[in-house]
């Protein structure tokens, strides 16, 4: 359902109440998993250590694929916080929302375009940051004008439809998820007892593709992270 | 209720301002924990990886070297066994020469002391029979030089004659 957004002005900013409790939320379900799961490190790993382990090597995985270790090694605290992150993120507006006076508190914090866009100019930042960093001011700036001096135009565009792409693909597909979620439960559902039996098997349907579909926009969010980096970084471009 | 939920779009959720807060926020919290997971979790797991990496490499290189050792100490007890076999062969080798040699000489003793006793027999016997021989021959003589007198001594008949000889023989093989 579309409820209205718990909005205040604080020090001459709008804050959204539910967007922070949700980051803070999501900050804190990430921090507590990797942390609990590495508290008692064993040379041979057990429970959750090789589960961390496992996305560890994931991430590594994800980075060598698009550029070689020797650059990409420092980016992979960067991909593991991000696929962390935005997957619980994704994850947390699924079993239940919360309405509290006409207004949603509990949503995915990656329903709001505000936030993905936020999370994609980090990641492009930071991508101009790394390529100034590591080619030099002329290697980055020559970048824009390869492999042809005429695509410098396109070359510009590209920079922001990568960041307008990377925000909005996350928020369209979890909104989107999430959305089609509430009208199930709130609106089909309380449409009699036709609708509500309807609405059970469909809900149930549709959590468990908006599961597959939030690890997976996890997945390439992370993968285009490290493209985008790989873009600056790289010299074989 | 359900046409009311299909309005959708961001501006109309954010209204007619940008949260600005929440952009700063969500920077704020995620450089916040990207730092805290580096510091906490990352940096520990990636250091026990590494550990486990370099566990494995020294594990495996030791693994080599004490294989490469075992394999130069397995060499060297075959070189000893063979060694010790060929040792073993020639001291046989030996004691069986010496053993032969040994036989030969018991043997060659052995024969040469019964020839030796034999001889020594030989002789012992031949001068016993030459001693009987010479105590006969005295007794001989003596003897027909005690008939002589006693034919002498009396003259007699040759009847007496062979009785005195009988007597005599008689009393010869009455005193041997």
């Amino acid at each position: 359902m579309h409820h209205g957004a718990p909005e205040f002005e604080f020090m001459g900013l709008w804050f959204n109440g539910a967007n922070i409790l949700m980051i803070t939320i999501a900050s804190l379900v990430v921090f507590l998993i990797a942390v609990l799961s590495t508290r008692r490190l064993a040379m041979k790993p057990t429970g959750m250590q090789n589960f961390l382990e496992w996305v560890l090597d994931f991430v590594k995985g994800i980075i060598n694929s698009t550029m070689d270790w020797k650059e990409g090694g420092r980016f992979h605290v960067l991909g593991l916080t991000l696929i962390m992150y935005v997957f619980v993120s994704n994850m947390l507006g699924l079993p239940f929302s919360i309405v509290i006076d006409e207004k949603l508190w509990w949503k995915s914090p990656t329903a709001d375009p505000v936030i993905t866009l936020t999370l994609a100019c980090l990641v492009v930042g930071l991508s101009h940051f790394y390529g100034v960093k590591l080619k030099g001011a002329k290697g980055y700036g020559e970048g824009f004008f390869q492999p042809m001096k005429f695509l410098f135009p396109l070359k510009i565009i590209e920079e922001f439809a990568n960041t307008l792409t990377l925000g909005l693909r996350l928020y369209g597909n979890i909104y989107a998820g999430e959305l089609l979620l509430s009208l199930l439960a709130a609106g089909l559902a309380h449409q009699g007892i036709a609708g509500m039996i309807a609405a059970i098997p469909l809900t149930l349907v549709w959590q468990g593709f908006s599961v597959f579909v939030g690890s997976i926009q996890a997945y390439i969010f992370t993968m285009l992270t490290m493209v985008y980096l790989s873009h600056k970084v790289s010299h074989d471009h | 209720m359900l046409t009311n939920s299909l309005v959708l779009g961001a501006a109309a959720e954010a209204g007619h301002h940008v949260n600005y807060g929440d952009i700063i926020f969500q920077l704020i919290m995620f450089i916040v924990l990207l730092a805290l997971l580096k510091k906490f979790a990352w940096g520990p797991l990636m250091g026990i990886m590494k550990q486990r990496e370099e566990h494995v490499v020294s594990e495996i290189s030791a693994a080599e070297s004490s294989r490469a050792e075992a394999k130069k100490l397995l060499e060297e007890q075959r070189n000893l066994l063979k060694e010790a076999r060929v040792e073993a062969q020639t001291l046989m080798e030996n004691a069986r020469k010496q053993g032969d040699l040994q036989r030969e000489e018991i043997v060659v003793a052995a024969r040469s002391e019964a020839e030796r006793i034999k001889e020594a027999a030989k002789l012992e016997i031949d001068q016993q029979k030459e001693k009987a021989v010479a105590a006969i021959r005295e007794q001989v003589a003596s003897l027909s030089v005690l008939i002589a007198s006693k034919v002498i001594e009396k003259e007699l008949t040759a009847q007496d004659q062979d009785q005195l000889i009988n007597e005599y023989l008689k009393e010869a093989g009455e005193g041997r």
